[in-house]
């Protein structure tokens, strides 16, 4: 069941992007910016968890997450060690999708030519 | 067109313009946006399996296991990305290819291999986050932004 929401829920997310794409004419730099900060907005009010539990990877595969994550860990630390936290934890949660990209951009860099 | 560029022109050229937009294609939004659920929705599916894979075989939580989730569906971008696979799918999928952690990964990833030829360290180095450097500056300020204001309405606000 959580493949079938997982499916559905990424997918909605998507057409949202699409409608900014072709009917407010925003570029994908701009439509992936302001779905970071929804996803930010979302985390701060509590409402990503949930989110999660109910779509699975439909809601920690689509880009919204990313701001998710940046909020939580600045949260998690941020109990622990009160203002000076929320620039220490920070990345604490989103180092995975931020060092994948920059490691497998230099691999990528490394392996293969520009095309044409 | 706004409209701000439209009084500079001289009257022919806005005929023209108004020609133009009569004549243009629309945008056929129905068709992109059930192929962008389509696509999108399939990438959220591998995702889903790559999940169910890390919280059966290494113990990762719900909430957690999206982490490695992400860092092995950017991995995937970087394969399909430099074999020139993912223009294809971007071509025909729009934001279905674009809103996924992986669009994120494939804009990381073929600027830096673009910009290879320009050496490794202005060309790569300094290339390989123009596209995807305005979602981590406008994440994180956000992030600091809302964290900020969570922290001291909880430790002063008493929330």
């Amino acid at each position: 069941m959580i493949f079938f929401w997982a499916f559905v829920v990424g997918g909605l997310i998507c057409v949202i992007g699409q409608i900014m794409f072709d009917v407010f004419k925003l570029t994908p730099a701009h439509t992936l910016s302001t779905f970071v900060v929804i996803g930010a907005l979302l985390d701060g009010f509590g409402l990503y968890e949930p989110f999660i539990d109910f779509a699975g990877a439909g809601a920690t595969v689509p880009i919204t997450s990313f701001g998710n994550s940046l909020v939580h860990g600045a949260m998690a630390e941020a109990e622990k060690h009160g203002l000076v936290g929320v620039v220490t934890g920070m990345f604490q949660v989103t180092s995975a999708g931020i060092s994948a990209a920059i490691i497998f951009g230099m691999i990528g860099a490394l392996l293969f030519k520009p095309k044409g | 067109m706004s409209n701000n560029q439209k009084k500079k022109m001289t009257p022919i050229q806005q005929e023209y313009q108004d020609f133009e937009n009569e004549r243009e294609t629309k945008r056929p939004i129905i068709g992109n946006c059930v192929k962008a659920f389509f696509v999108g929705g399939c990438i959220c599916l591998v995702g889903q399996g790559i999940q169910m894979f890390y919280i059966y075989f290494f113990n990762f939580t719900d909430q957690t296991a999206g982490n490695p989730t992400v860092a092995t569906l950017i991995f995937i971008s970087m394969l399909l990305t430099g074999f020139g696979f993912y223009d294809r799918i971007a071509q025909f999928g729009g934001a279905g290819s674009a809103v996924p952690v992986t669009g994120f990964g494939n804009a990381v990833i073929s600027a830096a291999i673009e910009h290879r030829t320009e050496g490794y360290v202005l060309g790569v180095g300094g290339n390989m986050f123009k596209l995807a450097g305005s979602v981590i500056l406008f994440g994180v300020f956000a992030a600091f932004v809302i964290a900020t204001i969570k922290t001291i309405l909880i430790q002063w606000g008493g929330l």
